[in-house]
C-alpha cells in the first residue's frame, strides 16, 4: 500500500531544513512558498529518508483568487507518497519555478499547464504550447475563458 | 576525409500509416540517421477536461471512454474509483469482481493490439496482427454480450457496474480463458525467437532505469527497464490484493523487453481472470447512489494500472453536481518524454519501431 | 530448333523471307506478352488469396467464383484514378520512370524457355542478357524517387541504389556456378543439362540466388523500398493512375520473371515425366511464387544497414566460396558420378550456413551523433 506521508511531520522536517518554505498544511497536501519550491523539490528527491524520485502527476487548478499547482510525488523504493501545492496569486502572468531539472516527468506536463492555464514556468527549456497551435489567444481551462 | 552531409527535416506527419493515430514528429535526418526528434501533438485535442466541468459525474463516464479508446474499460474503472474514493461509496462484491474481470480482459485486448501493431511496424505485413485479432474478436464478442458495445463501453458506474452478465457470458469466458494460454504460447513460438525480430529490436531504443524513473514512465515501459512497480501490487485498489499474480520485469529496457513484458502480462491477466471466475459471488451489481451525485468538497487523486501505464484522475469537487476540476494523468504522454533520448542515433526504421514499442494512444495524449 | 524458327520456316514458304521473319517475330512477342500479362493477373489473385490463407482469413472472394475477377476490378480501379503529378516534380523524369521500370521486366522474357523449344530468342548468351537487362529497373526506381519531389520517395531512391547494387553481386556469382557446370550461357543448354535439377546439385547456389532475387524484386523481407510502415509508399508515393498500374504490374512481372528464371536455372525448366512440358513450367513457377508469398507473409523487414551487412558480409563471401568449389568440381570431378558432386555441395551448403549463423551478427547498433 502506498503510504501517504504524514503532512505535519514532513512540514516540520521541511521547516527545519528550509525555514519559511512551508506556508500551510492542508491535509492531504503541504502548501509551499513559491520561490522555495525548487530547493524543497531537490531535497525531497535526494534525501535518503524521503527519496521521492517519481513525479506521478503535475497539474493546476484555477480557484478564481489564485492558481494552484499540484504535485503528486511517490517514492518507488520506500513506497510512500506526498502531495505538494504552490499558490500563485497573479492573474495576468502567473510565474512558478519549473522542476524539470529535478523530475523530467514535468516536461510535457508543465507545457500542458502553460498551454491550457497560462502559468509560466521559469526555467523550463522549451515552454511552448502543447495542444493548441502557436498563435492561439487565451488559455481555455481558466474559469474566465468561456 | 569526412564527407560533408547536410541534415534535412522530414515530417513524419499526422497522416502516416504507422504513427498510431494523428501524431506528428519533426525528424531531423542525416542520411538515414536520426539526429533530432520533436513530437508535435494536439491534433486530437477535444477539450475533455473543460467539457467535464459542465457535466455531472455520471455523464463524465462516456467522456472517459474516449480517452484511451482502445482500453475503455480501464479508463472507466479509474474514474469511478477516484469518485468513489472521494464520496466514500463502496461497491458491492459482485460488482468488484465483474470490474476486475472486465479490466483484465481489456488488458489482454490492449496488449494484443499493441504487440500486433508493433510487429506490423517491423514489417511483418499484418500477419501477426490478424493472428492476435482472432483472440481480440472473442474478447470484443464477450464485451458485446455484456454491454452491447465493441469499443467505447461506458460500462462502469459510480458504485458498481451498469449491466449484469447474461447467462451465456460465463461459459464463453471459461472457453476463452481455457484456450488463451495455448494461443499465447503460439505467439511466443512464432515470434520470440525470430531472427529478424531479434536483430531489429534487441538493444534498440534502450531506456535506462534511472531515466525511466526520472521521466515518470509507467506501465510496461517502466517495467521493461527493470523497475518492479505495478500499482496493482504497490498500491492495490479494488480487490486486487485477493488475487495471486506476478509482475513481469524486463532487464535492459529495449524494444524487445517491452514486447516481452506485454506478452507475459497477458499470461498473468489470464491467471487473474481464472481466479476471479472461481470466486465470483452473487449479489447486487451497483450500490444505491443519489442521482445526480453530489460529492463532498475536497480533492482526490485516484490512480490505476491501465494497460498503457499509470492512469490517474485528479478531481476537485466543490459540493456541486459537476466537478470543479477534472484532470487526467495520461500515461502515454509522460512515457513519450524520453522519445528523443531513445531515438537519436538510430535510423528511420528504428524510429518507427521504438515509437511503436512505447504503445501510444492519441486519445489519451491529446485528451 | 525453337518453335519460332519452325513457324518462320513454314511461313517463308508462303510469304517473302523478310515478311516471314517479321511476322514470326511479332507472333512470338504477342505470345510472350499474352503469357506474361495473363499470368501476372492470375498471380495477383493468387497472391492475395494465399496471403489471406496465411493470415487466417479468406482473401478476396466476392467478385466472381472465389474472387477471380478481383484483379480485373483492381486494374479498372487503378486505371480510372486521376493521374496526379506534384507541382514541383521533374515532369519528364516522373513520366519516364514507370516505363523504365516496366520495360526491362518484359524484355527478360525473351530468353526464358516456356516449353521444349518455345523460346523467343535462343541467344547463346542468354544468361548475360538476363543479368544485363534485369538490372535496368533499378535506374527506373531511382528516377521515380528523384522525380517525385518528395522526401520519402528520395529516401526510398537512395535505399534502392544501395540495395539493388549490393545484391547483384551474390546473384550473379551464384548464377556463374550454374554456368560453370553447364559450360554455356544459353538458357536452352542449361535446361538440357539438368538431368538432375541444379537445386539438388548446388543447394547453396540456389539459396544465394533466391535471396538475391528476393532483394532484387523488393519483396519481403527486403522490401524497404516500399516499406509501408516507414516511408509510406517509398518510391511510388506520388504515383497514381496508369503510372501506378505500371509499377504494380512491374512488381508482379518481376516476381514472375525471377520465378521463371529460377525454374529454368535450378529446377529443370520444362523437364519432368508424364505431364506436358508447359504444364511443368507452370507448376514450378507457381511453386516458386508460393514460396515468395510465404516469405512475404511471415517475415518482418530488415533494416537498411542490416540488409547491406547481409549482402556484403553474408551472401557475398558464401557466393565466392561456392563458385570456387564448383570450379574445382568441374575441373577434377566431372567424370565421376554426379552424386558425389551432390554430396560435396550439400555438405558445403550445410557447413557454410552453420558457420555463418555462428559468426555473423546481423546489424550494428547506434551511431554516435
Amino acid at each position: 500500500m502506498t503510504i501517504s506521508l504524514d503532512c505535519e511531520r514532513v512540514a516540520k522536517r521541511l521547516s527545519q531544513e528550509f525555514p519559511g518554505s512551508v506556508l500551510a498544511v492542508e491535509k492531504p497536501a503541504i502548501v509551499l512558498e513559491i520561490e522555495r519550491l525548487r530547493e524543497v523539490a531537490e531535497f525531497l528527491k535526494t534525501s535518503p529518508e524521503f527519496e521521492l524520485d517519481y513525479l506521478a502527476n503535475l497539474t493546476a487548478v484555477d480557484y478564481l483568487d489564485y492558481f494552484e499547482v499540484v504535485y503528486h510525488l511517490v517514492s518507488l523504493t520506500h513506497n510512500h507518497g506526498l502531495m505538494l501545492k504552490v499558490r500563485c496569486y497573479e492573474r495576468t502572468k502567473p510565474m512558478v519555478p519549473s522542476v524539470v531539472d529535478v523530475w523530467r516527468a514535468a516536461d510535457f506536463q508543465e507545457r500542458e499547464v502553460y498551454d491550457l492555464m497560462g502559468i509560466v514556468f521559469k526555467g523550463h527549456p522549451n515552454l511552448k504550447r502543447l495542444f493548441l497551435w502557436e498563435g492561439f489567444e487565451g488559455h481555455p481551462l481558466r474559469k474566465d475563458y468561456l | 576525409m569526412a564527407l560533408k552531409t547536410e541534415p534535412f527535416i522530414l515530417n513524419v506527419g499526422p497522416q502516416h500509416p504507422s504513427t498510431h493515430g494523428v501524431f506528428r514528429m519533426r525528424v531531423t535526418l542525416d542520411g538515414e540517421v536520426v539526429v533530432d526528434v520533436e513530437p508535435v501533438i494536439g491534433y486530437l485535442h477535444r477539450g475533455i477536461e473543460k467539457l467535464a466541468e459542465s457535466r455531472t459525474y455520471t455523464q463524465i463516464i462516456p467522456l472517459t471512454d474516449r480517452l484511451d479508446y482502445l482500453a475503455s474499460m480501464t479508463n472507466n474503472f479509474g474514474y469511478v474509483l477516484a469518485v468513489e474514493k472521494l464520496a466514500g461509496i463502496k461497491a458491492p462484491e459482485r460488482a468488484e469482481y465483474l470490474r476486475i474481470i472486465m479490466a483484465e480482459l481489456m488488458r489482454i485486448s490492449s496488449h494484443l493490439m499493441a504487440v500486433g501493431f508493433f510487429l506490423n511496424d517491423l514489417g511483418a505485413m499484418m500477419t501477426p496482427v490478424l493472428y492476435m485479432w482472432r483472440e481480440r474478436e472473442k474478447i470484443m464478442d464477450l464485451f458485446e454480450m455484456v454491454c452491447g458495445q465493441r469499443l467505447t463501453y461506458n460500462y462502469m458506474r459510480i458504485g458498481g457496474v451498469s449491466h449484469d452478465i447474461p447467462e451465456e457470458f460465463l461459459p464463453a469466458l471459461k472457453r476463452f480463458i481455457a484456450e488463451m494460454p495455448k494461443f499465447i504460447d503460439e505467439y511466443e513460438q512464432l515470434l520470440s525467437e525470430n531472427e529478424i525480430l531479434l536483430a531489429r529490436t534487441k538493444g534498440v531504443g534502450v531506456l535506462p532505469r534511472e531515466m525511466a524513473i526520472n521521466i515518470g514512465a509507467s506501465g510496461p515501459v517502466l517495467r521493461a527497464s527493470g523497475v518492479k512497480w505495478d500499482i496493482r501490487k504497490a498500491d492495490p485498489y479494488s480487490i486486487y490484493d485477493r488475487f495471486d499474480f506476478e509482475v513481469p520485469v524486463g532487464t535492459i529496457g529495449d524494444c524487445y523487453d517491452r514486447y516481452w513484458v506485454r506478452i507475459q502480462e497477458m499470461r498473468q491477466s489470464v491467471r487473474i481472470v481464472e481466479q476471479a471466475i472461481k470466486q465470483l459471488p452473487r449479489g447486487e451489481i451497483c450500490a444505491r447512489v443519489a442521482q445526480p451525485l453530489r460529492l463532498p468538497a475536497g480533492e482526490v487523486y485516484g490512480h490505476i494500472e491501465a494497460p498503457k501505464g499509470e492512469l490517474g484522475f485528479y478531481l476537485v469537487s466543490d459540493n456541486s453536481i459537476a466537478p470543479y476540476r477534472f484532470h487526467v494523468r495520461p500515461p502515454t504522454l509522460i512515457n513519450l518524454t524520453a522519445l528523443k533520448d531513445m531515438v537519436v542515433g538510430w535510423k528511420i526504421a528504428d524510429l518507427i519501431v521504438i515509437f511503436g514499442s512505447i504503445d501510444v494512444c492519441l486519445g489519451e495524449i491529446d485528451r | 530448333m525453337t518453335l519460332i524458327d519452325q513457324f518462320r520456316i513454314w511461313l517463308s514458304g508462303l510469304v517473302p523471307e523478310w515478311a516471314a521473319y517479321v511476322i514470326a517475330g511479332v507472333a512470338g512477342i504477342v505470345a510472350i506478352l499474352a503469357f506474361v500479362l495473363s499470368v501476372v493477373i492470375v498471380f495477383i489473385w493468387y497472391e492475395r488469396r494465399l496471403l489471406g490463407r496465411f493470415q487466417i482469413r479468406l482473401g478476396p472472394n466476392r467478385l466472381g467464383p472465389e474472387g477471380i475477377f478481383q484483379p480485373i476490378a483492381t486494374a479498372v480501379k487503378i486505371l480510372l484514378k486521376e493521374d496526379i503529378i506534384p507541382e514541383r516534380a521533374d515532369k519528364i523524369v516522373h513520366w519516364l520512370a514507370p516505363i523504365v521500370v516496366f520495360t526491362p521486366v518484359l524484355m527478360v522474357f525473351a530468353v526464358i524457355p516456356l516449353s521444349r523449344g518455345a523460346i523467343l530468342a535462343d541467344l547463346n548468351v542468354g544468361v548475360l542478357y538476363l543479368v544485363a537487362v534485369g538490372s535496368v529497373s533499378a535506374v527506373g526506381i531511382y528516377m521515380a524517387g528523384w522525380g517525385s519531389h518528395n522526401k520519402y520517395a528520395l529516401i526510398a531512391a537512395m535505399r534502392t541504389v544501395a540495395q539493388i547494387v549490393s545484391y547483384e553481386l551474390p546473384l550473379v556469382l551464384s548464377l556463374l556456378g550454374v554456368v560453370l557446370m553447364v559450360g554455356s550461357l544459353s538458357m536452352i543448354k542449361i535446361v538440357d543439362a539438368q538431368t538432375v535439377p541444379f537445386i539438388i546439385v548446388q543447394p547453396l547456389g540456389f539459396l544465394i540466388f533466391f535471396l538475391g532475387a528476393l532483394a532484387e524484386m523488393n519483396r519481403c523481407p527486403f522490401d524497404l523500398l516500399e516499406a509501408d510502415s516507414e516511408i509510406v509508399a517509398g518510391y511510388h508515393t506520388e504515383y497514381s493512375g496508369m503510372k501506378f498500374a505500371m509499377f504494380y504490374l512491374g512488381e508482379y512481372g518481376h516476381a514472375l520473371a525471377y520465378a521463371c528464371i529460377i525454374t529454368t536455372l535450378f529446377l529443370g525448366g520444362w523437364r519432368g515425366p508424364i505431364l506436358p512440358p508447359f504444364l511443368w513450367v507452370l507448376i514450378k513457377v507457381v511453386a516458386v511464387f508460393s514460396l515468395i508469398v510465404w516469405l512475404r507473409a511471415t517475415l518482418p523487414r530488415l533494416r537498411v544497414d542490416q540488409l547491406m551487412a547481409f549482402a556484403w558480409r553474408g551472401l557475398f563471401p558464401m557466393a565466392i566460396i561456392n563458385i570456387v568449389v564448383v570450379a574445382m568440381e568441374v575441373l577434377w570431378l566431372v567424370d565421376m558420378s554426379k552424386w558425389l558432386v551432390v554430396a560435396i555441395n550439400a555438405v558445403l551448403a550445410g557447413g557454410l550456413i552453420l558457420a555463418w549463423s555462428r559468426l555473423f551478427v546481423l546489424g550494428r547498433g547506434r551511431v554516435e551523433v
